[in-house]
């Protein structure tokens, strides 16, 4: 028998689902709970009675009305309306998307770590408290740094304890610093983390090689200045080569340096934060190590610090006394919490299996070919024309690299938002496009470690004929997508004070067809 | 280690060198040229790597020396509450395709998640009759920090209260979001014997500096907060914005939030369908009222709009409110958010539906007044602790049997209960406890509870 032929086109799932409210009718129901016993209820009388009447709710909630088998079905034909990484490659930059192990997923869902409360008595909770104290044990090895805590919630929330950590200890040392550097070609959540811990930011430009400018730099470093904000590799997948130099300056100046680990996955086992000179750092284990991005979160981004910055951390920490392991709240000038109890633990215990399994060699690989496979896949791109790479004069790119389109666009009319949409049509994940900013027609590109080299091809097999598109027919490019499970969806209409539609129930959007343009712009972190 | 790792498929030495070949280079070590020579390093001081049934054996032998619920009755709440997930709602969030997708920057191809995020955000509307819902934050109390801020922003005031006998880990969390935006956190005070908030020092402090004023109905210790409408008169009064926090399981049966005046509700969402898992992932519920506060709301929102074609499409809205597009001047710093547990909160809430909820309600509040009332027929126990009709936690104060709260708790744990948490924050409430009941807790573990404690108090 013939292999299936390959050129037939991939087709998305579509149910035309309806809304669980459109499925609803009166009396169903989808679950039944256990009910009190006649002897507990002659004990306590009417539970309801029980609630003040100022409190008692007038009428039930309109939820819907569905049997268990509508709301399973509803949402496995949802699920398959859904791109995910176990189906196509996911190549989504900055955004890490390789492949999450299942053993660690079982390993997360044992009783042992759903069915435990964060409040038992520390005897009981022995076994999570050495996996989470572990853990925090490899995470200080990974990034050179001296203590760590989980608590984070994801990357933005470990970066805003990051940076509340900064204004603490410039406080508890009374100097008055109020600026955050941050160069232009950051994730945005920097700038905002940045903000919301009360700093003024003071963005610096890049220079030819698409690193930061160091003259910038120099003049911008000062007296005020609190810290800087770095992800290296930078967005457009360079390494920052003149790292060493650029925390030494500001440490010159009085400030502190905040290592931003979205881009981890670049130089594992190559290079660690910690030795860089970096006082602060996060690492995002939902990209790094494998931990599953369940459509949005949960991730985890617990925070490391230097021996000079570990006293302001956030607590509980985990300490281990040699023979029990017990929540450190002994820490002297900690920030307190930017969440409740210890992070997101289930998604920790992942991390911990993920690493254990991979170990030292492993990590090492991990970065190797993630590296290997982003310069294979770039090459590859370009040897095809068309798509443009920014900053030609730094060579190799890390663990991701970024392509700009406006060349097409410019000759064909199709831009970047044209061509991730085509991506799609063809099984594979559109890239994060129009980010960085600094890039006009930005397609930014990470296909991680997890990718084999057929995926790889075909990948670049796809950008190919996509510029073929281009050329001979534009707007089949601009039509795009016709092989997911909806046509292109207008994303100005979304958020139109006359057409929003926010929840089912409230104002119904004018059935009118729309004709403005979708909202072009995307990005990731 | 040669011959190719199960999860790197180009780890082989064939493809590898294949690959090279095709760079052009001899060593991967050509890629990584740009780092400069001091600072790199041969290895990481990490263990060797592991098979995963190695790893597994491991980790489960670490595993075995924690008690979980299904081996031993657990009387804790307090921010994280055992409730039973359906299997329905651990099928569905096990599905792959959520499981392993990111956020729908792709609205094409992420229809599906849209759409249950979409239903998510309306389900949260109808349970607390508010008019807009995001679709997630990290926790409670990370979506308290976020509710002053968002007061002050609305506002443009600087204060923001609070009751006493708060839960004090959002309080906690509270402060780190609040200082720095140069946000006051005051507290109100309560009444010791009914535990409700104390309406003429609130009216005191609502002055013209107050942005913000929160309460939380079923309170942090159980009971019902009666005067939720009046408090939240007063807040709006006095110009400030109202915050409600809710058990969004109560909600099948109490008054929400939207009915009772509020501005922005919040609440902790780990009770619809989600496990407790150590006290993380949460689900931060964060919901407002008018066009105004919604402009303010942190987090994503998915709205409902349309393809090209004129067919219905989700899609994410209102994205100029975030980090990605505003940066410094974004409501929120959040991306990363808590979608997989929405996501579980979503296939919960459609399978209790009103009545499932209600029933719920009924057998959380039957069964824990029952445990209230045997506890309190022990001598010396005071069960609940205040004179105030409660949900599904109350304080019992153990002051009258003489004996220390820490012995109480090493005596139930001898007797394989673990019983509430000891409210050692609050000594104005003496020798008290949080104990909390709810569905899991069968009449058998209640009635268990009750004659050990007893024994224990009479030291046997």
């Amino acid at each position: 028998m013939k292999p299936p032929d390959a050129s037939r086109a991939f087709r998305q799932c579509r149910w035309a689902e309806p809304l669980i409210y459109e499925i609803s009718s009166d009396g169903k129901i989808g679950h039944m709970v256990p009910m009190p016993d006649d002897e507990e209820l002659r004990a306590v009388g009417d539970p309801m009675g029980c609630i003040p009447s100022k409190l008692r709710r007038e009428d039930p909630p309109k939820l819907p009305q569905v049997s268990e088998v509508e709301v399973l079905r509803h949402f496995i034909r949802l699920s398959q309306q859904n791109f995910g990484v176990d189906t196509m490659p996911y190549p989504l930059g900055s955004c890490t998307m390789k492949y999450n192990p299942k053993f660690c997923e079982s390993l997360a869902s044992e009783d042992g770590v759903r069915m435990i409360h964060p409040l038992q008595d520390e005897s009981l909770v022995q076994g999570i408290l050495q996996i989470l104290y572990e853990l925090s044990k490899f995470i200080c090895a990974i990034t050179g740094m001296r203590e760590a805590s989980l608590q984070p919630s994801a990357g933005a929330n470990g970066e805003f304890a990051g940076a509340l950590m900064i204004r603490k200890y410039l406080k508890v040392k009374g100097e008055p610093r109020d600026e955050m550097l941050i160069p232009e070609s950051a994730h945005g959540t920097n700038f905002t983390s940045a903000a919301m811990a009360g700093f003024k930011v003071v963005r610096l430009p890049l220079d030819d090689r698409g690193c930061i400018d160091m003259e910038a730099l120099k003049s911008a470093a000062c007296k005020r200045t609190a810290g800087i904000m770095i992800t290296n590799p930078n967005t457009l997948g360079i390494f920052e080569r003149d790292i060493v130099e650029i925390c030494r300056i500001v440490h010159e100046n009085g400030g502190l340096c905040y290592y931003d680990g979205a881009n981890l996955n670049a130089i594992l086992s190559k290079c660690r934060p910690g030795d860089m000179g970096f006082d602060v750092a996060h690492l995002n284990l939902h990209k790094t190590f494998a931990t599953p991005h369940g459509g949005g979160g949960p991730g985890a981004g617990p925070i490391a610090a230097s021996e000079e910055l570990r006293e302001f951390l956030p607590v509980p920490l985990i300490g281990f006394d040699g023979e029990r392991y017990h929540l450190d709240y002994g820490v002297k000038y900690s920030i307190g919490r930017v969440r409740g109890f210890y992070g997101n633990v289930s998604v920790l215990v992942k991390a911990y299996a993920y690493i254990l399994a991979l170990g030292r060699e492993g990590l090492k690989e991990v970065s190797e070919i993630a590296v290997l496979n982003s310069n294979y896949l770039m090459r590859r791109i370009l040897e095809g024309g068309g798509y443009e790479l920014p900053y030609p004069g730094s060579g190799t790119r890390m663990h991701e690299f970024v392509l700009t389109a406006k060349g097409i666009l410019d000759s064909h009319g199709v831009s970047a938002l044209d061509i991730a949409k085509r991506l799609l049509d063809q099984g594979i994940h559109a890239p994060t496009i129009y980010f960085p900013p600094i890039v006009k027609e930005a397609l930014m590109i990470e296909p991680t470690e997890t990718e084999s080299k057929a995926e790889l091809d075909r990948m670049a097999e796809a950008f190919r004929r996509i510029l073929e598109e281009a050329k001979a027919s534009p707007e089949l490019v601009r039509g795009s997508p016709v092989n997911a499970a909806v046509a292109r969806v207008d994303e100005v209409k979304a958020s139109h004070p006359m057409s929003m539609r926010l929840s089912w129930r409230s104002r119904a959007a004018p059935e009118a067809k729309s004709n403005s343009a979708a909202d072009p712009r995307h990005s990731a972190g | 280690m040669d011959g190719g790792r199960p999860f790197i498929p180009n780890s082989s030495p064939e493809v590898k060198a294949s690959m090279l070949k095709y760079l052009g280079i001899d060593s991967i070590e050509e890629l990584f040229r740009d780092i400069p020579e001091g600072i790199r390093i041969k290895e990481l001081d990490l263990p060797k790597g592991m098979s995963e049934l190695e790893v597994r054996g491991r980790i489960k032998g670490i595993l075995k020396k924690n008690v979980s619920m299904e081996e031993m009755p657990i009387f804790l709440g307090g921010g994280a509450w055992f409730h039973y997930v359906p299997a329905v709602v651990e099928e569905v969030v096990r599905r792959s395709e959520f499981l392993t997708s990111y956020t729908p920057y792709q609205p094409e191809a992420s229809q599906g998640i849209l759409q249950a995020l979409f239903e998510y955000q309306s389900l949260i509307c109808d349970l607390t009759e508010m008019e807009f819902a995001n679709c997630s934050l990290y926790d409670f109390p990370s979506a308290l920090g976020e509710a002053a801020r968002m007061a002050k922003r609305v506002t443009k005031r600087s204060k923001f209260l609070v009751p006493k006998f708060s839960n004090p880990q959002a309080i906690d969390t509270l402060a780190s979001y609040a200082e720095p935006a140069g946000i006051e956190v005051l507290q109100v005070e309560r009444d010791l014997g009914t535990g409700q908030i104390d309406l003429e020092d609130l009216k005191d402090k609502v002055a013209e500096d107050v942005a913000g004023v929160f309460v939380e109905n079923p309170a942090y210790l159980g009971f019902f907060e009666e005067e939720v409408e009046a408090i939240g008169e007063i807040a709006k009064d006095g110009g400030a914005i109202f915050v409600v926090g809710v058990d969004p399981i109560s909600l099948g049966v109490v008054k929400p939030p939207g009915a009772l005046g509020a501005d922005i509700a919040i609440g902790e969402g780990q009770p619809l369908g989600n496990h407790v898992n150590f006290g993380g992932p949460n689900l931060g519920i964060f919901a407002c009222n008018g066009l105004g506060l919604l402009r303010q709301m942190p987090g994503r929102i998915i709205g409902m709009t349309s393809t090209k074609d004129g067919e219905r499409a989700f899609c994410m809205a209102l994205q100029a409110r975030e980090q990605h597009i505003r940066r410094e001047g974004a409501t929120s710093n959040i991306c990363t958010n808590e979608a997989l547990c929405a996501l579980a909160a979503a296939a919960y809430l459609s399978l209790m539906g009103p009545e499932g909820l209600r029933r719920l309600c009924e057998t959380i509040m039957a069964r824990s007044r029952y445990c209230a009332k045997r506890l309190g027929e022990i001598d010396g126990v005071k069960a609940p602790l205040f004179e105030a009709s409660h949900f599904k936690e109350f304080a019992v104060n153990f002051d009258g049997t003489g004996v220390p709260l820490d012995a109480i708790h090493r005596g139930l744990l001898a007797k394989g209960i673990h019983g509430g948490r000891p409210l050692r924050e609050f000594p104005e409430l003496g020798g008290s406890a949080l104990y909390c009941v709810t569905e899991m807790h069968s009449k058998g573990d209640v009635e268990r509870l009750s004659r050990s404690l007893a024994e224990v108090i009479k030291g046997r």
